[in-house]
């Protein structure tokens, strides 16, 4: 009995090793920039001739919600945002993530940037029309530039940020109802303590 | 039989050509050999976090793409390579470094597999001692001995093999 007793407990090491290797999302990789103050950028506001900036919203705490109209997982976090913005509990800005070059069926040799601005307007302004809009405002990264500096490789992604500036909470992947209510709400709740 | 392979020549030649046609341009390169040869070496050292097990260097990925412009950006301010690297690191954490930095979170990826070596190979040789001086000691009863003067004694071996079957 005592013969097979250890490696029957290696086995069983192993397969709790694996499973939890299996169960584990390669995807969440762990953000360095929680904790640190949110990168300052000054993009086109969609609707509007104006620009805005993280600085805008200092004193309040805020969601930054990475979107574009060609992500499909957007689609399915959309209805979440849309319930949420209708509560009113916290304002979310939407970063709008390459527009036009990342939906991959632009010739962008032929696109100059006027136009690429001019069409990611319209095909944003047209997607939010049709889905909701649950954004504060939206800001138009073209060319995902502010991208790199939040860290985004995976849209949709969701940012919360304190009342100093402060990133507190990065979310990669759609948002769900469970995320929501036992994360984000939770944190936010606490932020405007 | 000459116009047959000239026939399949001709066929291979635009199928080939075809091919070309259909391959995407190349990506403009820099106007300096030396900032691409920088970016390679860069590039080579970062992963590109959508397919996360190929470097920027060999991905085609959109946001591959938009990693080495922003290098090339970077070279071209006259940022140092560790600069560059750390750049990268501030925003996507060390799993963007193809060989991650050693220290507290790190030390089971660079030590686990040296341990487990170690474990393995003192777990093999404990083993087989135990196992030698497990057979060495162990003595034979008086019954075994007369097994074995019976197998060794060459009459009685030759009497059995020759015992009609």
């Amino acid at each position: 009995m005592n013969r097979f007793l250890w490696p029957l407990v290696g086995f069983v090491a192993l397969v709790v090793l694996l499973a939890v290797g299996l169960n584990l999302n390669p995807r969440d990789v762990p953000s360095p920039l929680v904790g640190k103050p949110a990168a300052n950028f000054s993009l086109p506001v969609l609707n509007a001739e104006r620009k805005f900036g993280p600085e805008d919203m200092k004193g309040k705490v805020w969601l930054l919600n990475v979107w574009a109209s060609w992500c499909v997982s957007c689609r399915a976090e959309h209805p979440i945002l849309v319930e949420l913005g209708k509560k009113n509990i916290v304002p979310v800005v939407g970063l709008n993530y390459k527009e036009v070059r990342g939906d991959g069926t632009t010739d962008m040799a032929k696109t100059d940037p006027a136009a690429e601005e001019r069409l990611a307007r319209q095909n944003a302004a047209k997607w939010l029309k049709q889905h909701g809009d649950p954004y504060t405002l939206s800001v138009l990264d073209l060319d995902g530039r502010v991208g790199i500096d939040y860290g985004v490789y995976g849209v949709p992604e969701t940012y919360i940020i304190d009342k100093a500036g402060i990133i507190r909470m990065k979310h990669t992947g759609p948002v769900t109802p469970d995320i929501l209510s036992s994360r984000i709400l939770p944190l936010v709740a606490e932020l405007n303590k | 039989m000459m116009r047959r392979t000239a026939h399949l020549l001709a066929a291979l030649v635009l199928a080939m050509s075809s091919l070309a046609l259909q391959a995407k341009e190349a990506a403009p390169l820099a106007a300096d050999p030396l900032t691409e040869k920088r970016l390679l070496a860069i590039t080579t050292e970062l992963r590109c976090l959508v397919c996360q097990n190929q470097t920027i260097a060999d991905s085609n990925a959109d946001l591959a793409n938009d990693f080495r412009r922003e290098i090339r950006k970077l070279i071209a301010e006259g940022k140092s390579d560790q600069e560059i690297l750390d750049f990268m690191v501030a925003r996507y954490g060390d799993f963007v470094r193809y060989r991650p930095p050693v220290k507290g979170t790190t030390i089971l990826l660079w030590a686990g597999p040296a341990a487990l070596l170690v474990i393995g190979l003192t777990t093999l040789i404990l083993y087989l001692r135990r196992r030698n001086s497990a057979i060495s000691d162990a003595a034979l009863s008086s019954e075994e001995q007369r097994q074995i003067a019976a197998l060794l004694d060459p009459s009685s071996h030759d009497s059995q093999n020759n015992k009609p079957q």
